[in-house]
């Protein structure tokens, strides 16, 4: 059955699927609470190690590992942005920015991480006696991804996700509700970091071998601007996002069309990056998918709120 | 009659300036009391204080005899604070729903997990925020109006919803922030039926005000502050017969010429 389908697409996808559960987590923190992360590689990165040290170095089952990636980087997270969520905007920026940069450097020196060489031979997850590759890992990396969809969309349509948008927006008025700022600031931190986590876990069992430069703060930026681009605070803008440029710099190797030099590519991808922010900061300000047709949206939300209470009062 | 929140000597200092001169107020179970003052006073500054924002110098406050002075603002707003701001503070791009929603949020209590899992009693409880924000918004006159984005309305229309959000928690006691700033006599009169109509529910209601017939008219009681000191505190026609509050409000000089000018 895998021999039909090429196995390099199939591993654009799983990595796209990766980076749009990276994405989402990001936007949570970013586009829905309001709290700018220059440093989320960082805890990809934490994912990542986690699971793959667990597996090679303590022999743990993989999927616990993966489990235990993603508990471990909420907690690490947690901690991490009670600190850094003292500080606002700008200034958080630069902590979130600094706090990557020390987790990068850790994962370079420590020796549990492998140092500069990393860590090799992660294993692949096997079910059922069955090692989960290729194809079988884009299933997973599907249900892993349509899970963290689910959780985003039921998170932020909830009072909670009412809370963050109120803290996004003025903090001041969100005390003024009785919502506890920095709870909910470091709940979104957490579950943002979560979400990265996994995408690391998923991420290092795939490729099997990772060393620090994969957790820099180049994939950190990337992912911002791939999150700002879809639209702040928009699961599908994430979901466009991501898929816009990551999979546009691909669609030269796959053609291969003879107009580019091929071992140029990541230049080009620069070039490409840098052309579709301009173009996009310019004409929609606010991503692609941002609040650019408030009326109609409101209308269908409304009416389709007033619809359900009429049903539920019909039912009581 | 009970008293609801009881302010005992607060002092704010900024810098060299003393916004708030040790203040003691009380406020009784149902009352509506005015806060005026020239521009300045430390009107909005004592607002702050009472919901946390800052955190006096010296003195205390107690509500229903709890002492909240050094509490966080969400805890102060979670015992039955409710405010407006002088500034009105909308999420400027949701609609009107979706704000008074958010006023909502201390009365409904749904966590993490349930909210992901979307259990019965999270849905019934989205369902009952909802039928309460509509029910709120008929009160304050904003009826069919929740499908607006909030930014989009008029400025009197503003203040409703920010009273709304204010109002959707049954606070115990309602904090208006200059409630007819920038508006006609009209809308004013409006306003006045509704801070009544709000009262009548059993709210008990501070506002600060510029508007000085308004309260007159409005007001059970009257507290005049004066550059952070309470220099009146009385009901509104003592208050307004008061000279230390007509020397604060129009000068010295202006007394006696305005007096030589009633006697002749």
């Amino acid at each position: 059955m895998d021999s039909f389908i090429n196995p390099y697409y199939i591993d654009i996808i799983v990595f796209l699927f990766i980076y749009i559960i990276l994405g989402l987590g990001l936007n949570l923190i970013t586009g829905y609470a309001g709290q700018v992360s220059l440093g989320h590689a960082a805890f990809y990165g934490i994912g990542a190690y986690t699971s793959a040290i667990l597996t090679v170095k303590f022999g743990v089952n993989t999927w616990l590992a993966i489990f235990l990636a993603i508990v471990i980087t909420f907690i690490l997270s947690a901690i991490l942005g009670l600190p850094s969520l003292r500080v606002s905007e700008d200034f958080l920026a630069i902590t979130t920015l600094g706090l990557g940069l020390i987790i990068q450097s850790i994962f370079k020196n420590a020796e549990i991480t492998g140092g500069a060489y990393g860590l090799d031979m992660i294993p692949a997850p096997s079910l059922f006696g069955l090692e989960i590759i290729d194809l079988s890992y884009l299933g997973l990396v599907l249900v892993m991804l349509l899970l963290a969809i689910f959780i985003m969309k039921r998170m932020t349509q909830s009072r909670i996700g009412r809370a963050w948008m109120t803290i996004h927006e003025d903090e001041t008025v969100a005390q003024s509700m009785g919502i506890n700022t920095t709870y909910y600031k470091v709940l979104a931190f957490a579950i943002g970091g979560a979400f990265a986590g996994a995408a690391g876990a998923l991420f290092a069992h795939k490729v099997s071998y990772i060393s620090a430069d994969s957790f820099g703060f180049t994939l950190s930026a990337t992912i911002l601007s791939m999150v700002v681009l879809g639209g702040l605070g928009k699961i599908r803008g994430t979901i466009l996002g991501v898929s816009l440029l990551y999979l546009l710099p691909e669609l030269f190797r796959v053609f291969d069309i003879q107009l580019f030099d091929m071992k140029y590519l990541d230049l080009y991808k620069m070039m490409l990056y840098g052309m579709i922010m301009v173009l996009v900061m310019r004409y929609r300000p606010k991503g692609i998918f941002g609040n650019t047709s408030l009326k109609k949206r409101k209308k269908n939300r409304s009416s389709a709120k007033k619809k359900e209470l009429r049903d539920g009062e019909i039912i009581a | 009659m009970r008293s609801l929140l009881k302010i005992e000597g607060i002092t704010k200092i900024f810098g060299g300036l003393t916004a708030v001169n040790d203040v003691s107020l009380t406020a009784n179970q149902g009352e509506i009391i005015g806060l005026i003052g020239p521009n300045g006073a430390g009107k909005t500054t004592f607002f702050n204080i009472l919901t946390g924002i800052y955190k006096p110098n010296a003195g205390r406050i107690l509500f229903e005899d709890q002492l909240i002075s050094g509490m966080k603002p969400f805890q102060i707003a979670n015992q039955g604070f409710s405010r407006t701001f002088q500034n009105i503070r909308l999420l400027k791009e949701k609609s009107v729903l979706e704000n008074v929603q958010v006023g909502m949020f201390r009365k409904t209590k749904a966590g993490l997990w349930a909210s992901i899992l979307a259990l019965s009693s999270v849905k019934k409880e989205e369902q009952e925020t909802i039928r309460k924000s509509l029910e709120i918004l008929s009160l304050v006159g904003l009826d069919g109006m929740d499908e607006e984005i909030s930014g989009s309305l008029s400025y009197g229309n503003q203040r409703r919803v920010e009273i709304a959000r204010a109002l959707v928690s049954e606070p115990k006691l309602l904090l208006l922030d200059e409630p007819t700033a920038g508006m006609n006599a009209e809308e004013v009169e409006e306003m006045s039926a509704l801070i009544r109509k709000i009262n009548a529910n059993g709210t008990t209601v501070i506002l600060i005000e510029h508007n000085v017939a308004m309260v007159v008219d409005l007001c059970d009681r009257l507290a005049v502050l004066d550059h952070g000191v309470k220099i009146a505190d009385a009901n509104p026609d003592e208050v307004i017969a008061n000279p230390a509050v007509i020397e604060a409000y129009i000068g010295k000089d202006q007394v006696e010429e305005v007096s030589s000018f009633v006697e002749n």
